[in-house]
């Protein structure tokens, strides 16, 4: 489901496998306790994650075939993002991801959760499929773009047409930091990248402390109860 | 302290003296002082104000030596600022700071609380320091980082990398509206950008209201109770 490895004061949190990695439950629990492991880390105050995965995926989204067997995981679901999301903005270390294939719906909001978004060129994309689906997006989805996605044009462009993004075009909107060749070399630029923010040796207690005030609209959204309701709109979705 | 001179329908608000021009409870009272002298002129609705410096520096922060030596201190220059700033906010006339020395912490906060920013390209930096000195930002410097900073990777590098932005850096990432070659320069610009928008001759109580009302999240931010605890989260700091 995932894996995490330490190199050095880097942490490689992995999403294992050549499946969708669909955000169920179970995989939701995994990457939480990941991240439990990595707070427990006596050295983590000085520290960077980077979140990669295998294959031709990122993350696909919620497990919405698991849903539709079994309506209540919709809600369990989401709130294991939403406490997983809220972990990572009060996580004492920049975060990056390095995004190595497609990073749709709630994999996109997973991307976007961390500080640096690093993208391969070849091939991918970031993709709100929410519409194309016939879902809304929960508020706090919102919350997320509107903080991680300055120009209104880009948001109208990522929630309103449902654009597939792919890397040059998410540098241009400013989604992604930066680009790269293939798989390999993105999670190269994210390991240079970690080894320099090391270096810098910021207190990660104060970056995490700094993270949350900055995105203290996007937690507030996380919080609120609104969430969820919205997210039941329309139970007779199409995969 | 600082000084106030009339030139025609300008109003100059100068920093004085070759210090770091610390935002002490002192200068801050001050400032705000002349800020009552300039709502006080019959003219006032049809002028601009321009902020501006001597010396190496627009401003260097709070004074945390003051405040390291009576912690009370502390509350009173955040909540002075945050008067000044509200005070900045509904003024009935543009504003224009003349960046031409360092402008850090408490002192960038109080460049960008102005509608425009000239700065000088040939030294000189605006710099979040914060992170560096392990303080977190108060929720109402986030606020005003949010307002002004647009691009999210800009807002991330302002309040997570504490980086040093020159004018030019500044005005890649839409901080400084425009950079002059001296101090001497800048504070040119700002005289002629002041006369141009008298020029223009609109009404300062209509623009003041406007801009309350575009900045009403700052507003609230620094209205919310939270502002002034979260600004002494750490009181082992650096300096």
């Amino acid at each position: 489901m995932c894996t995490l490895e330490k190199r050095g004061q880097l942490f490689l949190l992995k999403l294992t496998g050549d499946g969708e990695h669909r955000l169920n439950p179970t995989l939701l629990d995994s990457i939480t306790s990941a991240i439990t492991q990595i707070r427990s880390d006596p050295s983590s105050s000085q520290s960077v994650l980077i979140t990669t995965s295998h294959g031709k995926f990122f993350s696909n989204g919620y497990d919405l075939a698991l849903a539709d067997s079994d309506p209540s995981l919709r809600v369990v679901m989401d709130s294991k993002l939403r406490s997983l999301v809220a972990d990572l903005i009060s996580l004492p270390m920049p975060t990056i991801a390095a995004v190595t294939g497609h990073a749709s719906a709630a994999g996109f909001v997973l991307a976007m959760s961390h500080d640096y978004v690093l993208m391969r060129r070849d091939r991918g994309f970031l993709y709100m499929s929410e519409l194309d689906i016939e879902l809304v997006i929960p508020p706090w989805f919102a919350a997320m773009i509107r903080m991680k996605i300055g120009s209104p044009a880009a948001r109208r462009d990522v929630m309103l047409t449902a654009e597939k993004v792919t890397a040059e075009r998410g540098l241009e909107m400013g989604i992604v930091d930066s680009s790269y060749g293939s798989a390999a070399e993105t999670v190269e630029g994210a390991v240079r990248l970690g080894e320099e923010l090391v270096r810098r040796g910021v207190d990660g207690h104060v970056y995490g402390g700094m993270r949350e005030a900055l995105l203290k609209q996007v937690l507030h959204t996380i919080g609120s109860n609104e969430s969820v309701s919205n997210r039941m709109r329309n139970s007779g979705s199409k995969l | 302290m600082c000084t106030l001179e009339k030139r025609g329908r300008l109003f100059l608000l100068k920093l004085t003296g070759d210090g770091e021009h610390r935002l002490n409870p002192t200068l801050l009272d001050n400032i705000r002082s002349a800020i009552t002298q300039i709502r006080s002129d019959p003219s006032s609705s049809q002028s601009v104000l321009i902020t501006t410096s001597d010396g190496k520096f627009f401003s260097n922060g709070y004074d945390l030596a003051l405040a390291a030596s009576d912690p009370p201190l502390r509350a009173v220059m955040a909540a002075k600022l945050q008067s000044l700033v509200a005070d900045l906010i509904s003024l009935p006339m543009p504003t224009i700071a003349a960046v031409t020395g360092h402008a850090s912490a408490a002192g960038f906060l109080l460049a960008m609380s102005h509608d425009y920013i000239l700065m000088r390209r040939d030294r000189g930096f605006l710099y979040m320091s914060e992170l560096d000195i392990e303080l977190v930002l108060p929720a109402w410097f986030m606020s005003m980082i949010r307002m002004k900073v647009v691009s999210p990777a800009a807002k991330r590098d302002v309040a997570l990398t504490a980086e040093k932005i020159t004018a030019d850096r500044g005005l890649e990432m839409g901080i400084v509206d425009s950079s002059h070659g001296s101090a001497g320069e800048t504070v040119e610009a700002a005289v002629k950008l002041g006369e141009e928008i008298v020029r223009r001759g609109a009404d300062g109580h209509v623009y003041g209201r406007m801009r309350e009302t575009l900045l009403r999240e700052v507003l609230h931010a620094i209205g919310s109770n939270e502002s002034a605890s979260n600004g002494v989260r750490n009181s082992g700091s650096k300096l």
